[in-house]
């Protein structure tokens, strides 16, 4: 244990100060603090949109909002969370700070496109925000056509513009993950001892930089259509409006697993500290990522067999996307298999990765359901599918998230936090998700589509419990906020290795020096190799 | 639908327990491996509890037993999964050749709707119970989708082709209507409903109903205003090829495909006359994209299926 004092001495965080230092620095661990600011703030944004579309809901009749508005409302939560939030949460944060440590490398491979990604993201914030103040969007996150390229008269094509740019930044940040595993990793460092975090990420990158251009093309069709009227979705001029979904779900897929994967990397990381045990089924639980990163761009049209798609290749998506359960299945096994005879810690990361699994486990077998193709057509479109991507999305990636922010906070910044008010959040989140989206599948069954607002009176008592259960969820996250944001003013000061964890990140101190390391790394043993006490010779 | 707590949308259609015991099918799959993982994380959790900050797990590294269990399982399952689904889809997708056929034409924000014999009304359909009903769904302008929860039947009606979706429904009584595909402004208020009624009273609606010739009358009509007539003449004389018995027929294309020519091929050879031009034939129609209405489009199409070979006459 080195002492305080020096810790305080080569700290990333120290000089050089002031804003400037900040703005143009190259170091991926203060990269990774400016996304965390940036995707905090729009979280904030797509949850008071959130907030917004459960208080009109509250009623069956449309009487909160007026029904542009609340289109807006739905549609700016989806654009937000999803392309501002969800796609870079892990990865341009979490990933960020911890590949280029976990490789043993000093940074990522290409540290100005790094920050250049960052700046690409704001500057499609930026433009989502002026969409904003012009009134927004009320074409779903999904802009389908011929409705966003006819008929929507708000600023579609802004937004699209938003979206292209922000897309570019994770472009970017795909390719210099890919580029760091390959070429940075420390001596003695071969692939199967690398984390299944870096796995994971590995995996999401490819899916980052071969889907997003997919999908930056068609928004770009869409806003020449809107524009100049080329008859590519447009029925009336030869076009085709269901290419467009065909176009858009080829990359939208894929990109659920960009927000999934690194939560499954998380969760393998805090398993295995949290249980000090080696990861059970190291090879399958790496194998399944590539595997569901493969897999997810050949299920798209699972998302149109009501749209007029053929039978037959209804058929071949449906028996892909059930394919895809299975290394869902393997990871999830593998997980609980890990805490078989391991040494618990019960600390606030576990309380979050048990929730996690819980989720996780209850969003990816509904999948099932709407997989299969008689089914989904009684479940196509309503709040069934909702909940379902809630409970990958919010249950899963955000809890994986809060899993590996409260895991990597004392590395990060330092600091500890509350653990009581970590436990308490970490309870808060998984009873209020429960309560606002469980009762969204039995509004999907009895047939509450999607983008209502206003509904039948029967479908009230439910839609109630969710706005009721969303609270508690607003409070749990705000709760999280204010101790984290607490901590870093007075909280206790952390030491190097607060968990007792293995892994690169851990054998530096927290917070790390400019360049992670005060000595180059030398790895000579596997990835989770927990020795009992006595039996390993201590460094550091 | 009386409870306050309702789980299960009316069942009145013949699918509704089929598609009921399908759903019931997955949530007991899910329910036991949600329940089973998550005793063993919790149990785990407690029984494995830290006892002193220095202790480790034991070294165990993985079995390849377990790894091929937990692959096998979950694929077999979810192969079952999908033939059930992939089965009762196939079924929902083609509609019998004994049901009467209603069409639907959605619009922002409306669902506007035909019977054969000519009656029409808005955001109601009126259906006989026990009757097989093929609905032929068009659109004016975005996407919409026409959905009955009670039927458990949903389909997309999307600008530019017909698609349809087909049901029986097996209890008299009223249920909703929704336009479950996103299409702006009042896309919640574009609902409706479905009365379900005993044939005779379905006849007695439908005779006090106000008609304005039936479908096949009225595509009829068109035939003659559009001037289809004077080149598709029925002797085979006209510039054009004779429409008798073409509907359901295979039909030699001049670029040498041959193709059936179902609802959407007639579709797109009024509207987009030169894309499949019939063998034989010069590409001298005009194009009728903007000139009819889907509504007229779906008579027009009426009237030429009912067009018969004195042959197809006999049977």
């Amino acid at each position: 244990m080195t002492a305080a004092t020096t810790q305080e001495r080569h700290s990333y965080l120290d000089a050089p100060y002031g804003l400037k230092a900040w703005l143009l620095t190259r170091d991926h661990k203060r990269i990774a603090m400016l996304y965390l600011i940036s995707i905090t703030f729009f979280f904030m944004m797509g949850g008071l949109f959130a907030a917004g579309i459960r208080l009109e809901l509250l009623t069956p009749k449309g009487d909160i909002w007026s029904a542009d508005m609340y289109n807006k409302l739905f549609s700016m939560h989806g654009v937000i969370m999803v392309f501002f939030f969800l796609v870079p949460s892990i990865p341009a944060t979490l990933g960020n700070f911890l590949m280029p440590i976990m490789c043993g490398a000093k940074d990522l491979a290409f540290p100005r496109i790094n920050l250049l990604s960052w700046y690409l993201y704001v500057a499609g914030g930026i433009i989502a925000l002026v969409v904003l103040a012009m009134g927004g969007i009320d074409t779903g996150w999904t802009f389908y056509t011929p409705y966003s390229s006819l008929s929507s008269n708000t600023n579609v094509t802004l937004a699209i513009v938003g979206v292209f740019v922000a897309g570019f930044s994770s472009i970017l940040t795909g390719f210099n993950f890919i580029v760091t595993v390959h070429r940075m990793r420390a001596p003695g460092l071969t692939w199967f001892r690398l984390p299944l975090f870096v796995w994971a990420h590995y995996a999401t990158s490819l899916v980052m930089i071969l889907g997003t251009p997919v999908v930056a093309i068609t928004l770009t069709l869409v806003a020449l259509e809107r524009s100049l009227h080329l008859g590519i979705f447009d029925p009336k001029i030869g076009g085709d409006p269901v290419l467009f979904q065909h176009l858009f779900w080829f990359y939208s897929h894929p990109a659920v697993y960009i927000m999934i994967l690194p939560g499954m990397g998380v969760v393998s990381e805090l398993v295995a500290a949290m249980a000090r045990k080696s990861i059970f089924g190291y090879g399958f639980v790496a194998a399944s990522s590539l595997a569901i990163a493969i897999l997810g761009f050949l299920v798209w049209g699972h998302h149109l067999f009501v749209s007029s798609q053929s039978v037959y290749a209804g058929m071949v998506f449906s028996i892909i996307t059930m394919l895809v359960a299975v290394p869902s299945a393997v990871k999830t096994f593998n997980w609980a298999a890990t805490m078989y005879k391991g040494s618990i810690s019960w600390e606030s990361p576990t309380f979050y990765i048990v929730g996690f699994m819980g989720l996780f486990l209850i969003g990816g077998l509904t999948g099932l359901f709407l997989a299969t193709m008689g089914l989904d057509i009684a479940l196509h479109d309503t709040y069934f599918v909702v909940a379902h991507f809630h409970y990958i999305m919010v249950g899963g990636a955000i809890m994986a998230f809060l899993g590996g922010l409260h895991f990597w906070w004392p590395k990060m910044t330092g600091r500890m936090y509350s653990e009581a008010l970590a436990k308490t959040s970490a309870i808060l989140v998984f009873v209020g998700f429960n309560f606002t989206f469980f009762p969204q599948f039995i509004l999907g069954y009895l047939g509450m589509p999607r983008r209502y607002y206003a509904y039948p009176d029967e479908l009230q008592v439910w839609n109630v419990l969710s706005s009721a259960g969303a609270t508690v969820l607003g409070l749990g996250y705000t709760l999280t906020f204010c101790y984290l944001v607490y901590s870093l003013f007075k909280g206790e000061l952390a030491p190097a290795n607060p968990w007792g964890a293995k892994g690169l990140e851990w054998t530096t101190s927290s917070p790390p020096p400019t360049f992670n390391f005060d000595e180059d790394p030398i790895v000579t043993e596997p990835a989770y190799d927990y020795k009992p006490h006595g039996t390993e010779v201590t460094v550091g | 639908m009386s409870s306050s707590f309702p789980l299960f949308p009316p069942s009145a259609s013949s699918v509704s327990t089929e598609m009921d015991l399908l759903y019931l099918f997955i949530i007991a799959v899910c329910a036991f491996f949600t329940i089973l993982v998550t005793a063993m994380v919790v149990y785990f959790t407690i029984r494995y509890k830290r006892r002193h900050p220095e202790d480790v797990g034991e070294p165990i590294h993985g079995s390849i037993v377990l790894e091929l269990t937990w692959t096998i399982i979950p694929l077999i399952l979810s192969l079952v999964m999908f033939g059930w689904g992939a089965s009762l889809f196939y079924r929902l997708s083609r509609p019998p050749s004994d049901s009467m056929e209603i069409s639907v034409v959605g619009k922002q924000w409306m669902w506007k709707i035909q019977h054969p014999e000519g009656v029409r009304e808005i955001n109601e359909l009126h259906v006989p119970a026990g009757r097989n009903v093929r609905i032929t769904l068009g659109s004016e302008d975005v996407i919409h989708d026409f959905a009955i929860p009670a039927f458990r039947v949903k389909m997309d009606a999307v600008p530019g082709k017909f698609t349809t979706l087909w049901f029986n429904a097996t209890q008299i009584g009223t249920y909703h209507i929704y336009c479950a595909q996103y299409c702006g402004t009042r896309h919640s208020g574009m609902i409706g409903q479905v009365v379900v009624m005993a044939p005779q009273d379905y006849e007695a609606w439908l005779a006090g109903g106000r008609s304005t010739g039936t479908s096949v009358q009225n595509g009829e009509r068109l035939f003659t205003d559009l001037s289809c007539i004077t080149c598709h003449k029925a002797d085979s004389t006209g510039r054009g090829p004779s429409l008798l018995g073409v509907y359901d027929s295979t039909v030699q294309l001049g670029d040498g495909r041959k193709i059936v020519a179902d609802d959407n091929y007639l579709r797109e050879s009024i509207m987009n006359s030169q894309a499949k031009v019939v063998q034989g034939y010069q590409p001298i129609m005009p194009v009728f994209q903007t000139q009819i209405s889907e509504e007229n489009l779906m008579q027009l199409i009426a009237y030429i299926k009912s067009l018969k070979t004195p042959a197809q006459e006999k049977k």
